[in-house]
């Protein structure tokens, strides 16, 4: 690790008075992909500016219509959320199940989605229950916010605050961890919602995507039958040391299908 | 507690809770990186980034300049100041009669780098930081070169050469075993079967990485170091006899709590060997901890085999020959013990626990472009059972025999026995583990298992896998007749305090199997003294005489008895000294539990009293016998010891994913007599971990076109966790060793050696299938599972 300024503001307006005023600053989040990447000298911000103490940034709401996350909300406090469990059991369930319980304690849904790691749990959340992504400045839909690999549509020093999840008829989450890193090798996320049904899957690609075929023929009758021969596009799925496109392929339909058969009991 | 209540808590056989762990569990702890020595500095290489590389220039003017610098030294240091290159102890001969070949190995890279880590200079700082910050301002200009890392590419005609002095890369060529007796063999089968079998590359992975502080007194001349070693006595025969840092009585090695070996930690490496050099050259002690990434790349990797393998069988299925031709990878350069372990520690494993009457076994070494290759648990062993479990499991069903029969049929039952392979095996019951591992995992129901498993669409296999493995290493003769270049005896020291307290110094190094509970164990069941009242005493040459270490489970064969021996001295010595007190002839004296006695009265003394009056030598003629209690000895065993044992795994493969869950695991060993059953289950627990890892996860990949090591962080290399593993069921049968006194045969690589082959006959039978390649992935499994 290279050395660097800490920052612990109290106010966003702080936070965007750094942001502006230093050299090559980086937000902290949580900090499970960025301080791991520091360590190996692969990234060397000048500042690192702590989001952990921005109160209003951080906790759980849920009404008749959604479950809110403030950025700063920890996957273990998603995991471990009563409220969530009752509105969305599946969101709760893939927080859970997110890296190890030491990853569950610092890492946050801001800094995951902001980070948008092609293998990481949430962007299938997030695009599968079709969320807003809140930042300072505008709402962005999820269909519109996840650009790809590591990329996203945050403007420069744009700071997410809070992720707007509408509560779903039903949904389902279910993951294939890769076994040495246990980041999502193929991860899908089914939602029935009053707009339709939405499948969404991380790991496989270069970014989280939705599969509309899929979507079309669940739409038409939900059962794991159904999306039989409906299969995500090979040549476009990722593929190393671990596992090649086209076994990627091979478990998005898969795990599609043993979400529809969990959602249908 | 009475001392007969106190040998039956604390005594040989009861599961004594280890006395160590509580310093490890509450962090007490004193591994190399917690000691700080007084103005210590801080060391960080430079490491190659390339595979292959000719080192054109270092240019070090800018790290230099950096904070906090003291010096930056390269190999044209180690050169002038004449230190010798890190060696091989083991000599290997070809078939021919040559010398194994390889090119020097200098303690910093002097002209070339032959691996991605390859150690090429070194940064010393006032921080670890400062360190780390100016060796990236080292700028050494390399001329890359083409390399090769996979072992089956090395002797293709036109790859890279790692040295000039192997031609093909090829260090040898070596035989074992009668070629004419075993073609002969094969001219009478009736049937072969043949198979070519991998064995995959790993990466040791201890929790602790290695560390070392160097440093160098000026007024005494004398350098200490503290190490992270299995062995400290050889390094400080290594390091002064060939490397020549320091004199054999100028230098203390201390290796102090060390956090898992596996091998990884017995060899001599550069960073040690820099510390304790430049401690001298800054004058002030050097520390040095290996990060995670750095482990990853200089850390002796272990395995890494390509085999073809032939079995040749009677009409009614009795084994009559093996013929086997394995290529070994050894890396860039030959480790301390690299040339034994494909060879020595492999080969002379062939026979398993068969009646083979004719065994041919041709190894290369070969040389390529990665980091070295060397021990790494079970040693050699893993290697020739994973060849033989999966011919004799294979075998068994292609001639429509049940695998747990054709085993029978073969087993060898009568001891002692001679194999083709010089081994003799001295004692066993083969078919005594088998049958109990059958019952425990109830092999008579698996076929309701697998139907059951059926309707759940899950695909269930059974595999067998019936080890041998040669431990104690050993006879000092023997060794030194196959190439060895140490003896492999075990040294003891008991020390009787005036009070009756006990201290032990032992040759044997603990890193994680528990010494100071199992060796006090026997002080406490042979003296009859409370357990606490006995120290183990490890780790230091200042304290220790001398001592050969512990790897090739012999600690307990072999550093146990030569407490047994010293022990022996002890009663002895101390008999003759109760006889006097006592007033009572010495053949009179009894002792027993913990108490000297004149037989047939109530007269005598417990073993503190007895210590009390050694010391005060008020009642004894000392002119006779000297004052004092303290005995040791050197002891060298007879023999190998032969653990030996069944394992079988069942698996579940989910078809769609390839998943494969271990859903059951038996293994049942007989490790001869056993000190604490429960740190033997612990040890089988730890190997058989280490075992299903290898079947199932853990794979060190280079790519072959850059030489980088792709699988260089936990992200890619996968160590197995505890929900990947079943609880095992662990069972033991006991044919005491003949070879050493207390019947022990050793436990420490057993799980490692037994595990992987029963975990792959298990999926080859889930999925129907003939072989799959180690580690099995869920990939692998899902492409054997669907044909594809």
């Amino acid at each position: 690790m290279y050395q660097f300024e800490y920052h612990r503001p109290r106010t966003l307006d702080e936070v965007t008075a750094l942001l502006a005023r230093l050299e090559s600053p980086k937000i902290l989040a949580g900090g499970m992909t960025l301080l791991a990447t520091m360590k190996q000298r692969l990234a060397a911000p000048s500042d690192l500016i702590d989001l952990q103490d921005i109160k209003d940034i951080a906790g759980i709401s849920v009404d008749a219509k959604n479950v809110t996350i403030g950025a700063m909300t920890r996957h273990h406090d998603v995991a471990s959320s009563k409220d969530v469990a009752k509105a969305i059991p599946a969101l709760a369930y893939l927080a859970g199940r997110i890296g190890d319980p030491l990853v569950r304690h610092r890492g946050t849904i801001g800094g995951s989605i902001a980070n948008n790691d092609p293998s990481a749990d949430y962007p299938a959340a997030c695009l599968g229950l079709g969320a807003t992504i809140v930042t300072n400045s505008r709402e962005i839909a999820a269909d519109d916010y996840f650009r790809g690999m590591f990329e996203t549509a945050l403007k420069e020093n744009e700071i997410i605050v809070r992720i707007v999840f509408p509560i779903p008829v039903q949904a389902a989450y279910q993951k294939f961890p890769n076994p040495a890193s246990r980041y999502a090798m193929v991860g899908t996320f089914i939602a029935k919602t009053s707009a339709g049904v939405r499948v969404a899957v991380t790991g496989a690609g270069p970014g989280v995507f939705r599969m509309t075929a899929m979507e079309a023929a669940l739409a038409k009758n939900f059962t794991a039958a159904s999306i039989d021969g409906i299969n995500a596009p090979t040549e476009e799925m990722l593929q190393d040391m671990h596992a090649s496109s086209e076994y990627r392929a091979a478990l998005v339909s898969v795990m599609a299908k043993r979400a529809v058969a969990a959602m249908l009991g | 507690m009475n001392a007969i209540d106190a040998k039956k808590a604390t005594g040989i056989g009861a599961s004594v809770r280890r006395k160590e762990d509580f310093r490890f569990i509450t962090g007490n702890g004193h591994y190399t990186d917690d000691i700080n020595r007084a103005g210590q500095a801080h060391a960080f290489f430079v490491r190659s980034p390339h595979a292959h590389a000719t080192i054109d220039a270092i240019d070090f003017a800018d790290a230099m300049a950096a904070p906090g610098v003291l010096c930056v030294l390269t190999g044209k240091d180690v050169a002038a100041d004449g230190l010798g290159g890190l060696i091989c102890g083991w000599m290997v001969h070809s078939k021919d009669g040559s010398p194994m070949k390889t090119g020097a190995h200098p303690v910093l890279a002097l002209t070339h780098v032959r691996y991605v880590g390859h150690h090429v200079a070194v940064v010393i700082a006032q921080t670890a930081a400062q360190a780390k910050d100016a060796a990236e301002l080292v700028n050494v200009s390399y001329g890359e070169l083409a390399s090769v890392t996979a072992v089956g590419d090395a002797q293709a005609p036109g790859a890279a050469q790692v040295h000039a002095e192997a031609p093909r890369n090829t260090s040898f060529e070596w035989e074992l075993g009668d070629k004419a007796a075993t073609e002969a063999a094969f001219r009478n089968a009736a049937r072969v079967v043949s198979m070519d079998i991998t064995n995959n590359r790993l990466i040791p992975n201890a929790m602790e990485p290695r560390a070392a502080i160097g440093e160098y007194d000026k007024g005494s001349g004398v350098y200490t170091l503290h190490t992270t070693s299995q062995n400290p006595h050889v390094a400080r025969l290594v390091l002064s006899a060939f490397i020549g840092v320091a004199p054999e009585n100028k230098l203390r090695v201390i290796a102090p709590d060390v956090g898992g070996g596996f091998g990884s930690k017995i060899f001599i490496y550069a960073e040690e060997t820099v510390c304790v050099w430049a401690s001298k050259k800054v004058g002030r002690p050097v520390k040095w901890v290996a990060e995670r990434s750095e482990s990853f790349v200089s850390d002796a990797h272990g395995r890494d085999h390509q085999t073809h393998a032939e079995l040749a069988l009677d009409a009614n299925g009795k084994m009559l020959g093996l013929r086997v031709k394995t290529i070994a990878n050894l890396g860039a350069h030959l480790q301390l013990f690299s040339a034994s372990v494909p060879t020595y520690l492999y080969a002379t494993l062939l026979s398993g626990q068969y009646d083979l009457p004719a065994i041919y076994c041709e190894v290369d070494g070969v040389l390529t472009h990665t980091a070295p290759v060397d021990a790494y648990r079970g040693a050699g062993r893993p290697e020739a059972t994973y060849v033989i479990e999966r011919l004799v499991e294979t075998a068994a069903r292609e001639i429509g025999m049940d695998p747990a029969e054709f085993r029978r049929k073969n087993f060898i039952r009568k001891f002692p026995h001679q194999t083709p392979v010089i081994m003799a095996y001295d004692t066993g019951d083969f078919d005594a583990s088998l049958t109990e591992a059958c019952r425990l995992i109830d092999y008579a129901n698996f076929p309701a298992r697998k139907r059951e498993a059926e309707a759940r669409g899950m695909r269930r296999g059974i595999g067998f896998s019936t080890y041998i493995e040669a431990c104690g290493i050993a006879p000092s003769a023997a060794v030194g007749s196959l190439g060895a270049g140490v003896g492999l005896w075990e040294s003891a020291e008991v020390r009787v305090n005036p009070t009756g307290s006990v201290e032990v110094m032992t040759g044997s190094h603990s890193h994680g199997q528990g010494h100071e509970t199992t060796f006090a164990q026997l002080v406490s069941d042979r003296l009859g003294i409370a357990i606490e009242n006995v120290e183990i005493v490890h780790g230091d040459t200042d304290k220790v005489q001398f001592g050969m270490g512990t790897y090739g489970s012999r600690s307990g064969a072999v550093g146990m008895s030569a407490i047994q021996v010293a022990l022996d001295k002890v009663i002895t010595k101390a008999r003759k000294i109760a006889a006097h007190v006592l007033e009572a002839g010495e053949g009179d004296i009894v002792f027993e539990d913990g108490r000297f006695s004149v037989a047939g009265t109530d007269r005598g003394m417990a073993f503190a009293e007895l210590a009390l009056q050694a010391y005060t030598g008020h009642k004894f003629p000392t002119s006779e016998i000297e004052p004092g209690l303290k005995e040791s000895a050197f002891y060298d065993p007879t023999n190998f010891t032969f653990p030996a044992g069944c394992h079988i795994a069942e698996v579940e493969v989910d078809p769609a994913t390839g998943i494969v869950r271990v859903v059951k695991f038996v293994a049942v060993d007989d490790f001869g007599n056993v000190i604490n059953p429960m740190i033997v289950e612990g040890q089988v627990h730890g190997g058989v971990a280490q075992g299903i890892g290898q079947a199932l996860l853990e794979n060190a990949v280079y790519d072959p076109d850059t030489g980088q090591l792709l699988s260089g962080s936990f992200m890619d290399y996968c160590m197995p966790r505890a929900d990947d593993l079943p609880s095992f069921d662990v069972g033991m049968t006991v044919t005491p060793a003949p070879s050493n006194p207390l019947g022990l045969k050793g436990c420490g690589e057993a799980g490692a050696i037994g595990s992987p082959p029963a975990i792959i006959n298990a999926i080859t039978d889930a999925l129907g299938i003939r072989d799959i390649a180690m580690p099995v992935t869920p990939e692998r499994a899902w492409r054997a599972a669907n044909g594809l």
